[in-house]
């Protein structure tokens, strides 16, 4: 194990675990937000430097402050603290588990000896790609995220008052 | 170890803390944190097989993160309207208290 990777995996399990068992809900956000910027570093290192990058702009830059401002959105009046479960013994029992027969898997595998080369990700392969044999997956994709964000603004907006003229009806 | 067998158990060991996070916190901002640290795991082990599996210029494992990252973005943008809309409705965003479709 070379130590950045070593340093990486500390920054992403760490942010993680600081993530999902903080107190404060502000400080969880925050929190992920550490643990995937490390995730993109890990990406950088793999290769892929476009993924990387994405993963700072989508995941970073996008959802983290999404869920940070939702935080905040639905803060209650009381304190943004919160107890954690009564019995969440049942739950980590369950995800230690699931660690342990994953950690089992990959540690019993024998792979093949890796490539020797570092592959490239070229950017303009990678759109060839895209256009050329996953064309019909980019559209859909591009219909799911159209209907996704529509749908998100429908259902987040403020249900209409009783009494108030419906501002979707036309008025007789 | 092989570094392919290194990036597996970030990815497993990632995984697991989503789903403790997932299945223990009571809030559903906190689960949904824990769904995105569970797909982010996802992601990485699609990268990790690009990067050190047989046939990597095929491009397989970028194109299935691109896709990933977006249906995603989709799942958390959808995620946190439905929450908001049940906090307008409900005043509350702990997942116990959310019991109007309990059997």
């Amino acid at each position: 194990m070379t130590l950045p990777f070593a340093l990486l995996a500390g920054l992403i399990l760490g942010g993680a675990i600081a993530a999902v068992s903080a107190r404060n809900r502000v400080h969880s956000g925050l929190f992920l937000a550490a643990s995937l910027v490390g995730l993109a570093l890990v990406f950088l290192r793999l290769g892929a430097e476009f993924l990387g990058f994405i993963q700072i702009l989508v995941y970073v830059g996008a959802v983290a402050v999404l869920i940070v401002f939702a935080i905040l959105l639905t803060r209650d009046a009381d304190s943004p603290r919160e107890r954690i479960a009564n019995a969440p013994v049942s739950g980590i029992l369950i995800a230690l588990a699931l660690f342990a027969l994953l950690a089992w898997g990959v540690l019993l595998w024998n792979p093949g000896p890796p490539p020797a080369a570092i592959p490239a990700l070229p950017v303009k392969a990678l759109g060839d790609r895209l256009l050329r044999d996953y064309v019909l997956p980019l559209q859909a994709v591009g219909l799911l995220l159209t209907a996704a964000l529509i749908g998100a603004a429908v259902i987040a907006l403020p249900p209409p008052r009783p009494g108030a003229p419906d501002a979707g009806e036309p008025k007789r | 170890m092989s570094p392919l067998k290194l990036h597996l158990l970030l990815a497993a060991a990632l995984f697991a803390v989503g789903l403790a996070g997932a299945l223990t916190r009571r809030h559903a901002i906190l689960v949904l944190i824990g769904i995105e640290l569970m797909l982010n795991a996802a992601n990485l082990n699609l990268l990790a097989f690009w990067r050190y599996g047989p046939n990597p210029e095929a491009l397989n494992g970028p194109l299935f993160v691109l896709f990933t990252i977006a249906v995603a973005a989709a799942e958390a943008a959808v995620g946190l309207a439905l929450i908001i809309a049940i906090h307008r409705r409900y005043r509350t965003t702990r997942i116990e208290e959310i019991r109007r479709l309990h059997g």
